[in-house]
């Protein structure tokens, strides 16, 4: 276990190396100008030449490269070009915002998800499992914009029953912002959920299946107590994997969300700041993003690890 | 065990074992399904299957036929018919430059079954002889691409898809090019699984041992065996691919701004919301549409390839 | 009935009680359960849905287990055991159903339960234990948790079920029983998986035991231990017992009774030693003369070969089920089925006297279902031998010299010499783990690379496959296990062949290959997947010697096939090798089916050869002790030793001590202070002639070295009189 979350860390470790990199990369491929883009076409020659010194843009990649990476080490992750503010207060602010979102969600999706995976299970072959598999398997498929547009036109549009953007106004109290935040949160909770119960349903089918509840059934043991007592444990624990998998797709769908509600988040930063080709913001972004995200995969490796004893105590026999 | 491991897992739902000498008619329908595996014939009987092959060729028709299907040109624009709401004059409305939203719907597959499929025809060569190689071969060779493929499927793909797109340029190319990198590993890890499992088998062992040369035994003995694995990976990549298309091209990214395409035009009207839904829900819808679509085919065609 | 809930409390006692108590107590029981005690099973017909109309899996079987009793179910795979055993649980999968018959146990109408009485029966009534060793424990829980909750199941408390549950798992004779309570079900050794799902069978005190194939997939020694148990808790529990197995061998050393189902009809039924030394069913005839015997050659009895294959579940004859495959078939037999009639004279019937008048069903005495059952004669099956000229083996074919293999840091095996001779079958046996099929696939360059030379014909084999020659790749063929993977799938028949044929340039045609095997042309189009077991074996062994090869090395070509196929493959194997003279590596677990084959037989232990001779000299001893423990039916050991750490069948890798005999540790004969401190050479017996030297490896002087008892008739017959359980008196 322990060899396993080594190998873990380093394979992220590199991955972030080889994304600040590639990032810095394209960065000089460009087509146009970073210091023209940030100062815009009427700067003269002169004031683009002195900020493209002032980002070190006149100097080699390599050594360039360097400096951001002890920087970014050190805690300097440098100013944003466009917003001309420091880039690790704006992130963190970012970060933070879009972790409320994430959490409201992921609050929203796991006892949805886990339940409609066991019905769905429990039930297989009958109508509400193939009603639930259908839907479960269309909602996982479908572009959150898409469900965030059928959710704004139904709900906002329509009902005017909630807000259509999820940035409550300054100063608001805790419950209008998760009032804001519902829709959008909503929305990611739709597109993880089908996923996530149809990993439950599969393993719920195959743990119903698998011999040892058969023999425990012939034990003599009631439907409710075999349910209680064994299919759930066993049919849960293979969800964790699902649902590190759903929390990825849930980060990158805040990308798409935060755009479509106008919601000041990370995947937002990220966005803008790609589009302004912010360098710093968009470095900073990503690899906080990526780290996230890969973060997310360990913590599910040892919560799937604490909870199946075959993991946890290593494999006794080959 | 990998997140990916375990994942990998739950997606294959286990077959109901029927006690070995009590139902023996099952062997019986089981050897059938192996034999004919993609055979459609168990497949046409169920409906989601038929829904969702209805819905892609549904769409394909109007992606190729769409100059003599639509009712009006999508780009011509009618400052007089600004915004208006779905009528029998115009079935979906007009947009804020009055043009036919049904018009610029059904333009809009276009551009999304150009560039979905490409892609994914991409990865899957790809992906599925980088799979196949590193399945059989093994060794340093597979120890770099599967290193490689790790850091691709624990990086989140449309944060890195942002990144490489906005510096790289919006272009149909790029954006092809960049759906096909990001599906590729996805593709690599499941052909590589799929020969990893037929690889210990002895059929492939004793084609060895009677001299098969490599790429027969790739061509001859294990692709034939694992293309249950490729058809469902190029179905449900196809999926993916029209999501992060169209999401791209809604975040910008992807078709230019104006374009038919269904994610262009929902970013296009998305401030227009208030006043007229029909511009954005229509071109939403349809994504939704094709996409369910697929994916219903994908969810038959996994079931079929497990079942044996 | 007055509810099965209260004879728990004696039947706990019983349960509980210590494990070495005998027979004598169990026997005091069965004298009052005249009448209606045990089981009883009548007309019983179970089918199961099916696109090609309803499979009818069992059809009007009866018979009737008296407590105290064991009885055997046998036949071939697809015969309906399982699904007998699924009906009596009332779990029958893929929604089949009891269509009519009868279930009774102590008098209680089983099918008349409601669905909620029928849990609580079987709770407190029933038990089973279920075939493979993992399959019916929670992976996700503590085995002692696991039989506690049966035990709360039978109305204990919770702390109670505890104790309970700590006495259950001594009783299985498992070592240390409150520690392994706390154990996971993975951290146990098949074996011990099987006697936890043993523990948790007994917890209810049941009255009829149920065994789905209890031993299949365990080795030898293990499979022996559990045996054990079972007789000596049958004899405490008082319970009826059905054994379900396909095993004869087992089920003439175990059971009293002894019933053959076949497609889905009981068609003999009688006592084990009758039944199983003379048959009076064409079909019980031919399965008694297709298993094979420890210490009986090929050159000394030929295996009768059973043709054609059951007929399906959905399609069944009007007249005897067996008729298309019987040679006494004649048309009677193909329009009237005949009735389960007492054999006569032959068999008793004490015990139907209970019974209502023309119930020969339920019948205690010999019954078959044959017309021409006074025509079925044992020895008929038994073919005379075709002496095959033994010309003297020519050495030098095969040398294997220092070979040692390991996965990863665990040695798999240690410093193996072989010699196979030309055209001489070498026979390898050892229990799983030994390493048997690590040196098989490390002769034709398969598995993983290490030291030690190999060479053919004198000249050296690279290590690695790839790095063979072809014409070396084309003289050393392999025949694989599983039937199941051993062809493409999406291959037909005549491709497999024609491939062969092709790499390794064999000569003739792909119908000649076909034919050599006994493979019709018509097969030649068919996709593999559709063959039966035993036809993709040929398929497997055609391709094997497509190219005229030297050695066919042959990794359990048998053991995932019914016994009648199993005779045929073999037979066919025999046959392959006298009319090509080529030479064999013969792989088994099973001493039998190696002794039927081999002229010489090397015996592997924990990776290392223990011993290796000519086969009789081997199998009939003096041989190593090791030898000896896989050669007897009866263990050797006192009961209570059994489950201690270090018996034969808990083979540990990489406990492998540096210094002394690996065996030296579960060695009944061990010398304390020498067999654990130095490894034995492996010395010749006596003076031998030079190819066939029969060595030990082993401290112990060739005088003081085991022997195997000498075979007194059949094999199956003499195994049940060892074990004859002392039931004689009921």
């Amino acid at each position: 276990m322990l060899r396993f979350l080594t190998r873990r860390l380093v394979t992220i470790l590199v991955t972030m190396l080889a994304v600040s990199l590639l990032v810095f990369i394209a960065t000089e491929l460009i087509p146009g100008d970073v210091a023209r883009v940030v100062l815009g076409r009427e700067a003269s020659q002169a004031s683009v030449d002195a900020l493209r010194h002032q980002l070190r843009l006149d100097e080699p990649l390599a050594p360039r490269y360097l400096h951001w990476l002890g920087g970014f080490v050190t805690g300097d992750w440098g100013r944003s070009y466009t917003l001309g503010v420091d880039v690790r207060p704006l992130v963190v602010e970012r970060l933070l915002n879009s972790a409320t979102l994430a959490l409201l969600s992921f609050v929203l999706l796991v006892p949805v998800a886990l339940t409609l995976g066991l019905a769905a299970g429990l039930r297989e072959g009958r109508l509400t499992d193939r009603i639930l598999s259908v839907t479960g398997l269309s909602l996982a498929a479908v572009p959150e914009f898409v469900t965030g547009v059928v959710l704004l036109v139904i709900f906002s549009v329509r009902l005017h029953w909630l807000p259509s953007s999820a940035q409550a106004p300054p100063g608001a109290g805790p419950l209008t912002r998760i009032q804001h935040l519902l829709l959008p949160a909503l929305c990611l909770v739709l597109l993880c959920t089908g996923y996530v119960a149809r990993h439950v349903r599969a393993s719920t089918v195959a743990v119903l299946a698998s011999p040892f509840i058969r023999a425990m059934r012939v034990r003599g043991l009631s439907e409710t107590r075999l349910v209680r007592g064994h299919v759930l444990r066993n049919s849960l624990v293979p969800a964790t994997g699902a649902l590190a998998v759903q929390l990825q797709f849930l980060l990158a769908g805040l990308v798409t969300v935060e755009l479509l509600f106008g919601y000041q988040g990370i995947g937002d930063l990220l966005l803008s700041s790609a589009t302004s080709k912010d360098v710093p913001a968009l470095q900073a972004s990503a690899i906080v993003l990526g780290a996230v995200g890969m973060g997310i995969y360990v913590i599910a490796d040892l919560v799937y690890a604490l909870l199946d004893p075959r993991v946890r105590v290593g494999r006794a026999r080959a | 065990m990998t997140s990916a491991e375990v994942d990998s897992a739950a997606t294959r739902p286990p077959r109901e074992e029927a006690a070995a000498s009590g139902a023996p008619h099952r062997a019986r329908d089981q050897a059938r399904a192996r034999d004919g595996s993609l055979a459609p014939r168990g497949l046409v009987r169920r409906p989601s299957f038929v829904v969702g092959v209805c819905l892609l060729v549904g769409w394909v028709v109007v992606a190729v036929f769409w100059p003599w299907l639509a009712p009006a040109d999508p780009m011509a624009q009618n400052p007089s018919l600004r915004l208006l709401g779905p009528s029998g004059g115009h079935l979906f409305g007009t947009d804020q430059f009055g043009r036919d939203v049904l018009s610029r719907v059904m333009a809009g597959a276009r551009p999304v079954l150009e560039v979905a499929p490409l892609a994914t025809a991409l990865a899957v060569a790809a992906g599925s002889l980088l799979g196949l190689v590193c399945g059989m071969r093994r060794g340093l060779v597979d120890e770099i691409v599967m290193r490689v493929v790790d850091m691709f499927a624990v990086f989140p793909s449309l944060v890195a898809a942002v990144v490489v797109v906005a510096l790289a340029g919006r272009s149909t190319t790029t954006l092809v090019l960049v759906i096909a990198t990001f599906s590729t590993p996805m593709v690599t890890r499941s052909v590589r699984a799929a020969a990893l499992v037929e690889r210990e088998k002895p059929y492939v062992e004793a084609a060895r041992l009677r001299g098969e040369p490599f790429w027969s035994l790739l061509w001859r003995e294990v692709l034939p065996n694992v293309s249950g694995t490729v058809l469902v990976e190029a179905t449900s990549g196809l999926g993916n691919a029209i999501f992060a298309a169209s999401t791209l091209s809604f975040l910008g990214l992807g078709q230019a701004p104006g374009s038919p395409e269904w994610g262009a035009s929902v970013a296009d009207n998305r401030v227009f919301l208030q006043q007229c839904w029909w511009t954005v829900l229509f071109p939403a819808l349809a994504v939704g549409s094709l996409v369910v679509g697929i994916a219903l085919i994908a969810d038959n065609l996994r079931e079929q390839a497990t079942r044996r | 009935m007055s509810g099965p809930r209260e004879r728990e409390p004696a039947g706990s006692n019983r349960a509980a009680g210590d494990p070495a108590v005998d027979g004598t107590a169990g026997a005091a029981g069965t004298g009052g359960t005249a009448g209606t005690g045990g089981l009883i099973v009548e007309g019983l017909t179970v089918s199961y849905p099916s696109s090609a109309g309803p499979a009818v899996a069992l059809h009007g079987v009866s018979l009737r287990i008296r407590p105290g009793e064991t009885y055997g179910l046998v036949g071939e795979s697809g015969c309906g055991k399982s699904t007998l055993a699924a009906a009596l649980a009332g779990v029958l999968p893929g929604g089949g159903g009891i269509d009519a018959g009868r279930i009774a146990l102590d008098g209680v109408d089983v099918r008349a339960l409601s669905a909620r009485e029928h849990r609580r029966w079987r709770a407190s009534a029933f038990a089973m234990v279920h075939q493979g060793t993992s399959s019916s424990l929670d992976p996700t829980i503590r085995v002692g948790a696991q039989v506690a909750e049966v035990c709360r199941l039978a109305g204990l408390s919770r702390a109670q079920a505890r104790s309970r549950a700590v006495e259950l798992l001594g009783a299985v004779r498992l070592p240390e029983p409150a520690t392994l309570a706390r154990r996971w079900p993975h951290e146990l050794s098949g074996g011990q998986q099987q006697r936890v799902g043993i523990a948790a069978a007994l917890a209810g005190s049941p009255r009829l035991l149920v065994l789905d194939e209890p031993t299949t997939g365990l080795d030898p020694a293990v499979e022996r231990e559990i045996l054990d148990l079972i007789q000596a808790l049958r004899r405490q529990i008082d319970a009826a017992v059905l054994l379900i197995s396909h095993d004869l061998a087992l089920v003439a050393r175990t059971c009293e009774r002894v019933g053959v189902l076949y497609a889905g009809r009981l068609v003999e039924q009688g006592a084990a030693a009758d039944l199983l030394t003379s048959p009076r069913h064409p079909y019980t005839a031919a399965l008694v003369a297709a298993v094979p015997r420890v210490g009986v050659s090929r050159r000394e009895r030929r295996m009768p070969a059973l043709p054609g294959q059951p007929p399906a579940p959905t399609d069944r004859p009007a007249g005897c089920a067996f008729a298309d495959r019987c040679a006494l078939a004649d048309e009677v037999c193909r329009t009237s089925e005949p009735p389960l009639a007492p054999t006569g004279p032959t068999g008793s019937s004490a015990g139907s006297a209970d019974l209502p008048e023309g119930v020969a069903d339920l019948s205690d005495g010999h019954t078959v279902r044959c017309h021409h059952s006074i025509r079925v004669d044992l020895p008929r099956f038994q073919e005379q031998v075709n002496e095959v000229a033994a010309e003297p083996a020519r050495p030098g074919l095969l040398t294997v010299r220092g070979l040692s293999r390991s996965y990863g840091r665990t040695p798999v095996l240690t410093g193996i010499d072989l010699d196979i001779a030309h055209g001489e079958v070498l026979g390898l046996v050892g229990e799983s783990g030994s390493g048997k099929t690590t040196l098989a696939r490390a002769v034709v360059g398969l598995g993983p690379h290490g030291p030690g030379e190999i060479r053919l014909d004198g000249r050296p084999l690279p290590v690695a496959l790839s790095r063979r020659r072809a014409d070396d790749r084309r003289r050393v063929q392999m025949v694989f296990q599983d039937p199941d993977t051993t062809l493409n799938p999406r291959h037909t028949v005549g491709m497999v062949l024609r491939r062969a044929l092709a790499t390794l340039r064999g000569e003739g045609t792909v119908a000649d290959l076909a034919g050599r095997v006994q493979l019709g042309p018509r097969l030649l189009p068919m996709r593999t997947p559709s063959l039966s077991g035993g036809q993709k074996q040929r398929v497997a062994i055609g391709r094997a010697f497509a190219g005229d090869p030297r050695l066919v090395v042959c990794d359990e070509p048998v053991s995932a096939l019914d016994v009648s196929v199993q005779a045929a493959v073999l037979e066919l194997l025999a046959t392959a090798r006298d009319a090509h003279g080529v030479s064999y590596l013969f792989v088994s677990h099973d001493l039998a089916v190696v002794g039927y084959l081999a002229d010489r037989v090397a015996v592997l232990y924990r990776g290392r050869i223990v011993e290796v001779g000519p086969a009789t000299a081997v199998l009939l001893g003096p041989h190593h002790p090791y030898t000896h423990a896989l050669t007897t039916p009866v263990d050797p050991v006192p009961p209570g030793r059994a489950g201690q750490p270090g018996r034969p069948g808990q083979v540990r890798r990489g406990s492998t001590a540096a210094t002394g005999c690996g065996y030296a540790e579960s060695c009944p004969r061990r010398i304390d202070g020498l067999c654990d401190f130095v490894d034995p050479p492996l010395l010749p017996l006596g003076g031998g002639v030079t190819t066939a030297v029969h060595s030990v490896r082993c401290h112990l002087d060739a005088a003081d070295l085991p022997v195997f008892p000498p075979p007194a008739g059949p094999a199956v017959a003499a195994a049940a009189e060892d074990e004859k359980p002392e039931k004689e008196n009921v």
